[in-house]
């Protein structure tokens, strides 16, 4: 807290707060109002995080701007909130999507337009308490409570077969979710009646529950990462959800996974995540390998992304269980930069969408002849996500690899092969759609894009080359937090 | 004087019977057709009802004629939900039933007389009063069903409950006359003392206990005793079933209580071994059938025995959490499908029945709020936070680990995932779905507010289970305690 201001409760709290305002708008007469409100309440949900980063010690990693209150006395549970590096970035970068996502849906979003911008400010608010929580319970609340509006979203808004892609994504992440529940309630009984997640942290636990909670959280945070096998969900939601739902899906919700593993299994199983992270790895570069490959066969540009995302995050989850520091600040990174880079791509292939009602890579062809400004931005962001040195994409990768090599030669030589099929499926794809002659009429009749979303490229543009050539403020905010959890997770717990 | 003052514990009982004549001779000379005062005078009568059990309430338990009859916290908290129950039930039901002409005196006085069986239950400790009660119940709730005598669907519902549900009876009449041959006594804590003191028979009270176990799963509506619930449910009229589906439950847990836990309780490692098996097949079959269904009320029947089946392993876990989650469960449960019930009642109309999943659909389109509250009450009985239905789960769950059947509870979880799929499908429905009919809706203003604060309520016991939670750990613990 600042001057006894309760900032982790207000980035949680505003968003969900104008979403009520935005839904109390009703019906789509009112839309324009509505759209304000909503561009007004992810402005300020951004601007309240802001304080987070200026007021972090970035010296500990101890919880930070904590808040604690009684909530359910009964079960001992709390409404316990606080952040360290790891967790402050992902508020920022969640606060940060926001107001991108309200624009992007600007014009675009014609039908139950309350409802939509609500839906993305509720969730946003939901994704901070899923980042802030630090009682089990509290993070379990919001962690499920995020399906609803996300299942909304996909569902009203998306393409031909969102039904099956929403409920797909519902029920996947909630079988993983359920499991998790049941290790909560067993570590509750283990800690005499606690869900504080710091408690667990300290819990002595033998090691075969150690193997069962690691799977319980593993089934829970694989399936949103998503990790081979359980990645199918990701291409349907993708390629169904409206524009905004997958800029979210993608540059929020798949980081919320990985961010279990480093707050959950990793220090409350260290024991098991060793002994178990083989498994890791070879389905992290499965994903790594395998995906990518299947990224390049991909006809459909939202697909490409998709495999493309399950292929970078495939990375990430390789870099936290290598347990050396250039691994899992690489794997943060690269979380963060995905996040930017995909983000973007979601966007730049919604702006073709939006003109042109497709997605598919054949209908395209020399789109840079019309539309020269947005050529250049998405040019730079697919190189950002093959990997270009200068770009975010390049520092997360590189030093997952100089981790990885210090443990095994082969990890990181198949990990470095994603430089290269990450730059074919990205680069091949930006050659079919933008370069060569003007293939169709669609085509020649494209305009360039408009200034609102030259602003949101612009925005994204600068995140993305700000960090691949100075990414020193983003690591040094989780650099004591990371040190300290490689100490924590080298001890045994038996 | 002084006899009539040892009466005060009951007087919500006498108090009761006493209005129940009185109404059903008042309305012979109500001409009103909307029958306005009747329905005044019922709805004053449960206010009185819920005053008298506050005025009377005393500490710890009180018993009454020759220990028939118990007053303690938790029978006063479960008949003042009851009364609660009782009265949404009667707001949620006016407008449907005036438009069908059932809206009668009948129907009043009979649900009164249902709530005075449940009263009796609750408050009963021992065998007699305890069989006395549910058949005033019973009975009740058959002449209900068949009230829409000139509907074939709703006269072989009655029929089918009538015959089954007097098997359940005999059932547990014999169970309990076994208890009586082995240990010589109908008082509960009578049965309890002899068998602790050994004098009593194993083999014979093992056989009366199945029986009685029996009977009681064939009221509850668990697997395999269930047959009759989705055929009642669907054939029914949607206010008897909301009746039959909501406050019998609250009764059924004091019965519960009363005769396994207060009378039983020695016999615990043989009734919790068969309540396991009732509440696994009742979990499975209830949430894999309840997906087949294309009639929303067949699909709440199913969706009701999967609940029994999670609200017994509350009662199975045993111990004061383990009973209080039991009845926080069956508790959030009523709210819940009272709320569901009570959407099917509002959305249907003069000559049409909203009881297909087809009703269900586009309701975004054509009012958003209702859409929005159903699915808060969908959400919640799929058990997803942050509605009331997760900590029901919830704190079930917990003391399910707690008795170290990590087994029961990951079995459980995974046929709630189950049982998501088809509450999200009413939700797909209302959100992603084109409605059929672009009627308005048209809503009277006492039921709009009723089902608002319904939804709501859902909502806001998610957010902060807290309180309830400790009424019925507090309730629980105290009955236990003064046995």
């Amino acid at each position: 807290m600042i001057f006894g201001f309760p900032l982790l409760s207000v980035a949680i709290w505003l968003p969900i707060f104008f979403g009520i305002l935005v839904l109390a708008t009703g019906n789509d007469r009112n839309a324009p109002l509505a759209r304000i409100l909503a561009l007004a309440g992810a402005v300020l949900g951004f601007l309240v995080t802001l304080p987070l980063y200026a007021g972090f010690d970035k010296s500990t990693s101890a919880m930070q701007f904590i808040e604690f209150r009684d909530w359910i006395p009964h079960f001992n549970i709390h409404y316990h909130l606080g952040i360290d590096g790891i967790s402050v970035l992902f508020i920022l970068l969640n606060s940060f999507f926001t107001p991108l996502v309200v624009l992007a849906g600007w014009k675009v979003i014609e039908k139950r337009v309350a409802q939509y911008m609500a839906a993305f400010l509720i969730m946003s608010g939901i994704v901070n308490g899923v980042f802030a929580a630090l009682d089990a319970m509290l993070f379990y609340v919001f962690w499920e409570a995020m399906l609803i509006p996300m299942f909304l979203i996909i569902g009203v808004w998306g393409g031909a077969n969102r039904v099956y892609a929403a409920v797909k994504f519902f029920l996947y992440t909630l079988l993983g979710s359920l499991l998790m529940l049941i290790a909560f309630i067993y570590l509750y009984r283990e800690s005499r009646g606690s869900f504080a997640i710091l408690d667990y942290h300290a819990l002595a636990i033998g090691m075969n529950a150690q193997i069962m909670i690691f799977i319980a959280f593993f089934m829970a945070f694989a399936v949103k990462v998503p990790m081979f096998p359980v990645h199918t969900w990701l291409p349907d939601a993708h390629v169904e959800a409206p524009t905004g739902g997958s800029v979210i899906l993608a540059a929020i919700m798949l980081k919320v996974g990985a961010y279990g593993f480093l707050r959950f299994s990793m220090p409350i199983a260290p024991d098991a995540s060793h002994e178990l992270a083989w498994v890791i790895i070879t389905l992290s570069l499965i994903a790594v390998v395998y995906i990518g490959l299947v990224a390049l066969m991909q006809s459909d540009m939202k697909k490409l992304v998709a495999y493309s995302s399950i292929s970078h995050m495939g990375f990430v989850t390789l870099g936290f269980f290598i347990f050396n520091a250039y691994g899992i600040e690489g794997g943060l990174l690269q979380m963060i930069s995905h996040g930017f880079v995909s983000g973007a791509l979601f966007l730049g292939i919604g702006v073709m969408y939006d003109r042109v009602h497709s997605r598919q890579i054949a209908d395209y062809g020399g789109v840079a002849h019309k539309m020269p400004v947005f050529a250049a931005f998405f040019v730079l962001f697919a190189m950002a996500n093959s990997g270009l040195p200068g770009t975010s994409g390049f520092v997360g990768e590189f030093m997952v690899i100089m981790g990885a090599i210090q443990v095994n030669f082969w990890y990181a030589l198949l990990a470095a092969s994603t430089l290269i099929f990450g730059a074919a499926y990205t680069l091949w794809m930006v050659k079919r759609v933008f370069f060569g002659a003007v293939t169709n009429e669609h085509v020649a009749h494209l305009t360039d894009i408009t200034l609102r979303e030259k602003l949101i490229f612009a925005v994204l543009a600068v995140c993305v080359l700000g960090m691949g050539l100075y990414p020193l403020p983003f690591a040094e905010m989780m650099h004591q937090s990371v040190t300290d959890l490689i100490v924590h997770v080298g001890h045994s717990k038996l | 004087m002084s006899y009539l003052s040892t009466l005060t514990p009951a007087s919500a009982e006498i108090f009761l019977l006493v209005m129940a004549c009185v109404i059903l001779i008042v309305d012979l000379f109500v001409v009103n057709q909307q029958k306005t005062p009747t329905y005044l005078l019922v709805q004053f009568t449960l206010m009185g009802l819920a005053f008298i059990t506050l005025m009377t309430h005393q500490q710890g338990a009180v018993h009454l004629f020759h220990n028939m009859f118990v007053s303690d916290l938790m029978s006063d908290v479960l008949k003042m939900v009851s009364y609660l129950t009782v009265s949404i039930i009667l707001v949620y039901s006016r407008s449907y039933l005036l438009t069908r002409g059932l809206f009668t005196g009948e129907f009043m006085v009979l649900t009164l007389f249902t709530l005075l069986g449940m009263m009796v239950m609750i408050s009963a400790s021992h065998f007699i009063s305890m069989y006395m009660g549910l058949e005033v119940m019973s009975l009740s709730l058959y002449a209900l069903v068949a009230l829409q005598r000139d509907s074939a669907t709703a006269t072989e519902a009655a029929m089918k409950y009538f015959i089954l549900g007097a098997l359940a009876s005999g059932l547990l009449l014999y169970g309990m006359s076994m208890l009586y041959g082995a240990t010589g006594t109908l008082d509960v804590a009578g049965v309890s003392t002899a068998i602790k003191h050994g004098v009593a028979n194993p083999a014979l009270l093992v056989f009366g206990l199945v029986f009685v176990v029996a009977g009681l799963a064939f009221k509850l509506g668990a697997v395999p005793f269930h047959m009759w619930v989705p055929d009642v449910y669907q054939g029914a009229p949607t206010p008897m079933v909301m009746l039959i589906g909501s406050a019998p439950k609250f009764a059924a847990f004091a019965f519960l209580m009363r005769m396994l836990v207060d009378g039983l309780q020695p016999l615990m490692g043989h009734w919790s071994n068969m309540l396991i098996i009732l509440a696994v097949l009742s979990m499975a079959l209830g949430n894999i059938s309840a997906i087949a269904q294309t009639n929303i009320k067949r699909m709440l029947a199913y969706s009701s025995i999967a609940h029994i089946g999670f609200f017994l392993l509350g009662i199975l876990s045993g111990g004061i959490d383990g009973y209080s989650s039991a009845m926080f469960y069956i508790m959030v449960y009523v709210l819940m499908s009272l709320g569901a019930f009570g959407m099917i009642t509002l959305l249907s109309h003069e000559g049409y029945e909203a009881d297909t999943l087809d009703a269900f659909k586009g309701l975004n389109q054509r009012s958003p709020w209702l859409a929005f509250i159903m699915l808060l009450l969908m959400f919640s009985m799929a058990g997803v936070p942050p509605t009331a239905g997760f900590y029901a789960k919830f704190s079930v769950l917990e003391s399910i680990v707690n008795t170290g059947h990590i087994e029961l509870a990951v079995f459980a979880v995974l046929l709630s995932l189950v049982g998501a799929y088809y509450y999200l499908r009413i939700v797909k429905l209302m959100y992603f779905d084109a409605p059929e009919s672009h009627e308005p809706i048209r809503i009277q203003p006492d039921t709009g507010l009723l089902i608002s604060l319904n939804g709501l309520s859902v909502l806001a016991l998610g957010m902060l289970p807290s309180w309830l939670m400790s009424v019925c750990a507090v309730s629980v613990q105290q009955s236990l305690l003064l046995r």
